[in-house]
């Protein structure tokens, strides 16, 4: 029963910065209505983002992730010039294909630079002890790092001129622009905001486990697994999803090998595509 | 059958004729090595052409079907050693009825909805097969090299297995030939246009989509079995490779959507340039990211492919590129 309860605050804590992954992927398609398969490799260059300045230029791993937010902002900007812009009013298999190629511009040249050894972060921290089973704290400061990059993402959207734009463009574009918004600059800028939710999750997730180039499209597909339970297009749904993934991956993994846990994420997803496709929180 | 007198198609089936007969008149293990590549891209794609290119549905874990024919067809010869040929058909006939089953749900989708169902699916299949203990679980399953004896040698079943992948090509370009000459092609494409007004004028949308996806499903788990028996080894990261689903989307695009030549065109264009990148030194290790440039470039500047560029700039050329 121990083992249980903290196999489930474990993969609460998991579960937050899940979600946090999966709030850009499916912002950028509240804006847009694009799939980003780019995501996963963003990810990736959020760990080691982390990695490079935080251990190796010694800013301390969570300092560093003040730098990957600006650097995931400016790359996300640029690839929505590059590859998104030309393509927004295009089938869905255009823009699909487009930010795929992204994917593979990153992992070719990631896989160059990084190779594929796996990289890890070590970071001293004492582990809280829960019963018999004690968790790295690390889980708990990155589940904190996640809840509060959400709601400074909630106070973004809501509270900020440029905030309520990025809201007003994902509910009409037509009629935003109408309203005087510059509505190129305010997708540009949403991408950014995108990339840079998928940095800073990928970011934590790197100071959790060890890493590869490749990592990220663990968690690429798991973001689409919790934004389908969310509903895509509601970042709140996609924190929702993240913790009810968490506490499944958690939960099951008392009972079940740990390998069985993908063919359930993957039968979920279809199944709530199939039955309710806009999510669980969806009308 | 007015269709067939196309001169169009007659030529294109000659000038398959000529490239599958190639290594055969040379008996060079290398130009065979090339074609069984060139046609395994091509038959993926033509028949991913079916529901993507004729309906419209962007099946992007397409790869699924072809791990699943291969799965089948290996474990059949693997344990009850079949002949390859019956057991490439069981394959095909497993993957077109695991299609049939996941099409009359999933097809209810559409758009990108469609597009991550699919995925999801070939990672769930990739997920189970890695815990079934029966099929090998991660580490896959391996042929004793006794199993090639029946064929006369892994020599001789090398070049069978290319005389079974060519005979399959002609009959896939023969039935994306015919899809798309026939009211059923023309059903599907007028899904592709506008699904709502196809239903209104009477097309039962549910049964062409669910029938295009089990045809284009077919094909892809024939080719499996073929390559896996072949290759002598198979483990779920090679039979469900998302990366070559993808593959054979951009020859699709590559070459042009919906059009019968459109994957013919493409495959060649893509297996030519795959090569120069492969080849080259300097670029080996960016291949990865160079297909990335070339994919983007077609995305963003030519997304009618190169027949469909044709068809739209000298309309003479219609009736001729089909």
């Amino acid at each position: 029963m121990g083992v249980f309860f903290a196999s489930l605050v474990d993969g609460l804590m998991l579960g937050f910065v899940y979600g946090l992954a999966a709030m850009g992927l499916s912002l950028i398609w509240g804006v847009m209505h694009v799939i980003n398969l780019a995501h996963g490799p963003f990810i990736a260059l959020g760990m080691f983002s982390v990695y490079y300045l935080g251990v190796k230029a010694g800013l301390t791993p969570y300092g560093a992730l003040i730098f990957a937010l600006f650097f995931g902002l400016l790359a996300g900007i640029v690839t929505y010039f590059v590859a998104v812009h030309r393509v927004l009013d295009a089938p869905h298999l255009t823009t699909l294909l487009a930010t795929f190629s992204v994917n593979l511009m990153i992992i070719g040249l990631g896989t160059v630079i990084f190779t594929t050894t796996p990289r890890a972060i070590d970071i001293k921290l004492p582990s809280v002890s829960l019963g018999a089973v004690s968790i790295p704290a690390t889980r708990f400061v990155a589940a904190f790092f996640a809840l509060l990059s959400a709601a400074g993402l909630y106070l973004f959207l809501y509270g900020t001129k440029l905030g309520k734009s990025v809201r007003a463009v994902a509910m009409n574009r037509a009629a935003a622009e109408l309203m005087g918004i510059n509505t190129v600059q305010v997708l540009a800028f949403s991408f950014g905001l995108g990339t840079m939710l998928a940095m800073i999750a990928g970011g934590l997730i790197a100071t959790l486990f060890p890493f590869t180039i490749l990592s990220g499209s663990v968690y690429e597909l798991k973001s689409f697994v919790i934004c389908v339970l969310g509903g895509l297009g509601n970042p709140a749904g996609a924190l929702v999803g993240g913790i009810i993934l968490g506490l499944l991956e958690g939960g099951t993994s008392a009972f079940i090998p740990v390998s069985w846990v993908p063919v359930i994420e993957f039968a979920l997803l279809v199944l709530i595509l199939l039955v309710k496709p806009k999510g669980l929180l969806g009308g | 059958m007015a269709r067939f007198r196309s001169p169009s198609f007659w030529l294109l089936m000659a000038f398959m004729l000529g490239i599958i007969l190639w290594p055969i008149v040379t008996r060079s293990p290398y130009a065979r090595e090339q074609a069984f590549v060139l046609f395994m891209y091509l038959a993926l794609a033509s028949s991913l052409n079916i529901i993507l290119g004729y309906t419209g549905y962007v099946s992007f874990g397409h790869i699924v079907f072809f791990g699943i024919g291969g799965y089948t067809g290996f474990y059949l010869i693997h344990r009850y050693n079949w002949h390859m040929i019956p057991a490439a058909i069981v394959g095909g006939i497993v993957a077109a009825l695991m299609a049939f089953l996941l099409g009359s749900a999933i097809l209810r989708l559409r758009g990108a909805y469609f597009a991550i169902a699919t995925i999801g699916i070939n990672e769930a299949v990739k997920a189970l097969v890695r815990n079934l203990p029966f099929l090998g679980g991660s580490t896959g399953m391996y042929f004793d090299f006794k199993v090639y004896e029946p064929y006369g040698g892994p020599g001789n079943a090398l070049w069978l297995s290319y005389y079974c992948l060519a005979f399959l090509l002609l009959i896939i370009l023969l039935v994306s030939y015919i899809v798309r000459s026939s009211k059923f092609g023309l059903g599907l494409m007028s899904i592709r246009e506008d699904e709502d007004a196809a239903t209104i004028l009477g097309i039962d949308s549910a049964r062409y989509k669910t029938w295009a996806f089990t045809l284009s499903a077919f094909f892809p788990g024939i080719v499996g079995a073929i390559f896996f028996f072949k290759n002598g080894n198979i483990e779920p990261g090679d039979a469900f490779r998302l990366f070559l689903s993808i593959e054979s989307i951009v020859i699709i695009m590559l070459g042009g959507f919906g059009t019968v030549l459109g994957p013919v065109v493409g495959a060649i264009v893509y297996e030519r340039l795959r090569g120069l990148l492969l080849v080259n030194p300097l670029l080996k290790n960016l291949h990865l990211a160079m297909s990335g440039v070339a994919l983007l470039i077609i995305v963003l500047f030519i997304s009618v492919g190169i027949v469909g560029f044709l068809r739209q700039r000298f309309p003479v050329l219609r009736r001729y590129l089909i």
